[in-house]
Parts: structure tokens; C-alpha cells; sequence
């Protein structure tokens, strides 16, 4: 019953909460962002992470630090985290915790920013550790304690962006090892590496993915050309939607408060893509039945905006059709005409709010998948 | 005779009650009142105690602190156990005329009474204090300021429990046997 949950949701889930309460208090917040936006070089910023939860991780690394070693090590920090809470996770919490997916490409923002250390340093930071510090603050999902667990979805979106990640880097021919290297910890599995030999869609089904737990996405996709960089975006399209519905799915059955706010998220997260997919197939050869298959079919764009999203060809036009609904009007008036770069950054800051918000409630598993979902 | 001298009409439902020994009653009563009450209790301190030690691996400042929800839970149990003392001190034994006698019956079903009371009222007590106490651990781990204040809300919440034991024990002082 809705509103009685807190009598039987410790029995399962009262200790990870209290964990991912814990991790919350653990994040960095606006002094520590403020200390290191006036670091001039890594070796500061290894100071100043040294007083926070980073520290550990970091404070072995021998000096020069190279970039990509603190991004490592902030998100094996959170990969850490993540494994214990799927250790004591019971059903349906695991399965839930499988499905949050975090696209973290954050790393490879990092890397390519922090070049540039003088520059900005905070803004990059923020952009890799605030996303961990959200997954590890984030926790639970819905009301439904027992199954607050968001395991089992975080891992598909990760595995997804490696398995997409090494079918284009052999499609580019680089180095398989340095390939496996770069991919997320938490979208590892079993014979990942074999992903390098297939040749179309249909080798790399039957040969890796009937195994792992993305096969029933792959239903959509599965045609017998050639992987070429086109076909292998359109693939992490499909498969990225068929894994949004899915967890959408999973979330509905769990109802009760999961389900409120975990619909709210994924909505978001819907509509989200489905304007970014717009934006990045204008002048592209992308048709707009091709275009329409890859949106969802739930959100709040389902499915007039969808129709209209279609035949967008410029972005003043995809501003007209999200002008339309009150919550995305409000992203969009943030721009001026004509600019598109904010666009990523105001999505992100709104993201970031309303995983906040869900983090209010308490005994919910929602509160558990938010960081994650981020 | 008992029969028509307690109850109106004839209803074989009615019959068949006030045929139940009292004893039955009281035993019931006294069972209850003390599972019932350690059911609460148990309750309350497996979920406070859950995420008690959830919150104290990142602020280990608060276990010494927190056990005092704990103990307001196990103070529930207490009470059950001592209410169960008192009303099987209240049993006697009362002669085989006078079983269905309308006092020996108002015996049985005050002790009764009594310790449903005792038993449910304990049982919410503890639930109350746990899930409160659950929080407390929680934020205490945030804020150490909180701890006082959401103090305050489980000490009301645990006067639930005493309400029970005192209405309990007045009921229980009601149950006087027949002279022999």
C-alpha cells in the first residue's frame, strides 16, 4: 500500500539506503569545487582531493599526474561503491540497479579538457566528479523500498557505450587491448573482446551479444549490412531506446512511488534524446522515418512532439515544436536564437534538479537509482 | 442460570460465548499482551537497527548516540513482559459453581481486554519509534544538530506504549474474581 512501505522496506533495503546516504554526505560541494577552481596544476588538485573521499584513491599515484589518472581513480571510487551495493541487493532491487544506466562520457570530456588546465579547471571537474558524486549520492528509486535497489540498470547503458565504443574503434582500425582499456568498468562482460571480429550486425548478435544480458534489445536492429559508422550510431540509437523502454517497463511494474519518479526521469530522459537525435540528424542523411523509429514511444513528446520533431530541419524550428510543452519552454528560452551549444548544459542542469528532487523522498528506491541515472 | 440471566434472546451464537471458560480469556489475554508487544518491539528495532549501521559506516559518530532508539524500542518489550506478570497475578481459582458465574466472566474478560490493549498498543509503539528512529540515525549522519530535535518526536511516540500499559493495568485492577 502506498504510504506503508516504511514498515517492511528495511527488511531489504534499509541498509543500502543508509548507504547511499552516507555516499551523499561524501560529495564534493561548492567550497571544494571553489578550492579547486583556484588549482593551477594536478598536483594541487590531488591536494585538494585528498581531504574528500577521493583521497584514498588518489593518494598513491606518484607524480606527474596525467589526467586520466584522476578521472581513473574518481571513477573506480564509484565502481567500488556501486559493486557493494550490488553485493547486498536483493530482487527486484538488483535488477533495477542493472538497468540504471549511466552514460559516463564524462571521462573523455575530462581527458580532452584538462589539457587545457589553466583553463577552467572547475568546469571539467565538475563535470566528471559531480556525475560520481550524483551516482554515489543518488540512490534508491521509488517508494517501493524493497526494490530499491537500482542495480541490474545501470550496468546496460555502460554496456551498451562499450560494446558501441569497440565496434567503432575496430571499424577505425586501432588496437583492441587499447580499445578494452578505454571502455567503463561497470559495462564490462565476458568476451567483450570477440566484439572486434565481426564484420555486420548479424555476426555480432550470434556471435557475442545472444549471451549478455542486451540481447532482447537487439531484436530491432539485427540486419545483415555491413557495420559502418552511420548503421553502428543508428544501432547505440536503437538499442539505447529498446533499453529505455524497457526500464520504463520495469519501473511501471514496480509501481507505487518508484514508478512516479522513475517515469518522471526516464520521460525526461526520453524527450532529451529525442531532441538530441533531432538536433544531430539535421543536414544528415538520416530519413525521418529512420529518425522517428528512434524516438520512444513514452514521454511527454510521445507522440505529437514526435511528429513534429520529425520534420524539424533547423533548430529554430525543434525550439517551435518544444516551445509547446511548459517544461522544456523554460529550457529553451534560456538560448537565444541560433545557439545550440547551451542546449547540452541546460538539459544537464535540468537533469541534475529533478534527480535532486527525487532524492527528497525517502524511503523510496527511487532515491537510489537517481545518482546512478545521471 | 448464566445463560438467561446474561443475555436476552436465545442466539446460539451468544450461548456458545459465554460458554468459553473466563480462564481461556484471561490466558489469551496475557498471551497477547506479551507476543504481541515483543512483536513490536522486534519490529521497531530491526528497522531502526538496519539502517543504523547503514548510516554509521560513513559517520561512525553516531552509533553510541542512536542506541537510544533502540532502547525506546526495547522498552516496548518491557512493557509487555511486565503487564504479562501482572495480569497472571491476577488469576485465581475460583470454584466449579461459580465458573459462568457473570463476575467470573467479567474477570476473565477484563484480563482479556487488558492485554489486547497492552499487546496492540506496544506493537504501533514500537513500529512508531522504529521507523522515527531509522530516521534519526539517517540524519543525525547528515547533521549532528537534528539528533535532539527528532529525539523529541520518538519520546512522544513511545508514550503510545505507556498509554497502553496504564489503561491496561486500571482494566487488569477490574478483574476480581467471585469470593469462594
Amino acid at each position: 500500500m502506498y504510504g506503508f512501505e516504511a514498515m517492511t522496506f528495511n527488511i531489504h533495503g534499509g541498509y543500502l539506503e543508509a548507504i547511499v546516504r552516507g555516499h551523499r554526505a561524501g560529495l564534493l560541494t561548492a567550497a571544494d569545487y571553489n578550492n579547486l577552481c583556484q588549482c593551477e596544476t594536478l598536483d594541487d588538485i590531488k591536494m585538494h582531493l585528498s581531504a574528500t573521499e577521493y583521497g584514498p584513491y588518489l593518494q598513491n599515484e606518484p607524480s606527474p599526474l596525467h589526467t586520466t589518472t584522476i578521472v581513473e581513480k574518481c571513477t573506480l571510487k564509484l565502481v567500488d561503491e556501486y559493486k557493494h551495493m550490488l553485493c547486498q541487493a536483493t530482487e527486484p532491487l538488483s535488477t533495477f540497479l542493472e538497468y540504471i544506466t549511466l552514460r559516463w562520457n564524462m571521462a573523455a570530456q575530462m581527458v580532452g579538457l584538462l589539457q587545457y588546465v589553466s583553463w577552467d579547471v572547475s568546469r571539467t571537474l565538475f563535470r566528471c566528479c559531480g556525475d560520481a558524486v550524483l551516482l554515489t549520492g543518488l540512490f534508491g528509486s521509488d517508494s517501493q523500498r524493497k526494490t530499491n535497489i537500482l542495480t541490474a540498470s545501470f550496468r546496460y547503458g555502460h554496456m551498451i557505450d562499450n560494446v558501441v565504443l569497440i565496434v567503432t574503434g575496430t571499424l577505425h582500425e586501432r588496437d583492441v587491448q587499447e580499445l578494452l582499456e578505454k571502455c567503463h568498468p561497470l559495462g564490462m562482460f565476458d568476451s567483450i573482446a570477440t566484439l572486434a571480429v565481426a564484420q555486420n550486425m548479424r555476426e555480432l548478435y550470434r556471435l557475442v551479444l545472444v549471451d549478455t544480458p542486451l540481447a532482447p534489445y537487439f531484436s530491432e536492429c539485427i540486419t545483415s549490412e555491413d557495420l559502418d559508422d552511420m548503421n553502428i550510431e543508428i544501432m547505440r540509437n536503437t538499442l539505447y531506446k529498446a533499453y529505455l523502454e524497457d526500464f520504463y517497463k520495469f519501473c511501471q511494474k514496480l509501481g507505487g512511488a518508484t514508478a512516479e519518479i522513475m517515469s518522471d526521469l526516464l520521460a525526461f530522459e526520453a524527450d532529451r534524446r529525442a531532441v538530441n537525435i533531432t538536433i544531430n540528424s539535421i543536414g544528415t542523411e538520416l530519413t525521418r522515418d529512420d529518425r522517428r523509429k528512434l524516438y520512444s514511444n513514452f514521454g511527454l513528446l510521445y507522440p505529437y512532439g514526435h511528429e513534429e520533431l520529425a520534420v524539424c530541419e533547423d533548430i529554430d524550428q525543434v525550439r517551435g515544436a518544444m516551445e509547446k510543452y511548459p517544461p522544456y519552454q523554460s529550457i529553451f528560452s534560456k538560448l537565444s536564437y541560433g545557439e545550440s551549444q547551451m542546449l547540452d548544459k541546460a538539459f544537464y542542469e535540468e537533469e541534475v534538479k529533478r534527480l535532486c528532487l527525487a532524492f527528497e523522498q525517502q524511503v523510496c528506491t527511487g532515491y537510489r537509482g537517481h545518482p546512478f541515472f545521471s | 442460570m448464566s445463560r438467561t440471566s446474561m443475555v436476552g434472546d436465545s442466539s446460539s451464537w451468544s450461548t456458545a460465548l459465554v460458554k468459553i471458560s473466563p480462564y481461556t480469556f484471561s490466558a489469551i489475554g496475557i498471551a497477547i499482551a506479551i507476543g504481541v508487544s515483543v512483536l513490536g518491539a522486534a519490529w521497531g528495532i530491526y528497522i531502526t537497527g538496519s539502517s543504523l549501521i547503514g548510516a554509521a559506516i560513513k559517520a561512525p559518530r553516531i552509533t553510541s548516540k542512536n542506541l537510544i532508539s533502540v532502547i525506546f524500542c526495547e522498552a516496548v518489550a518491557i512493557y509487555g513482559v511486565i503487564v504479562a506478570i501482572i495480569l497472571q497475578t491476577k488469576l485465581e481459582s475460583v470454584p466449579s459453581s461459580q465458573i459462568y458465574a457473570p463476575e467470573s466472566l467479567r474477570a476473565g474478560y477484563a484480563i482479556f481486554a487488558s492485554g489486547i490493549i497492552v499487546g496492540f498498543a506496544n506493537l504501533v509503539c514500537g513500529l512508531c519509534v522504529g521507523i522515527i528512529g531509522s530516521s534519526c540515525a539517517l540524519s543525525d549522519a547528515q547533521n549532528s544538530s537534528l539528533f535532539v530535535k527528532i529525539l523529541v518526536i520518538e519520546i512522544f511516540g513511545s508514550a503510545l506504549g505507556l498509554f497502553g500499559v496504564i489503561v491496561g493495568i486500571i482494566m487488569s485492577a477490574q478483574a476480581t474474581w467471585p469470593a469462594k
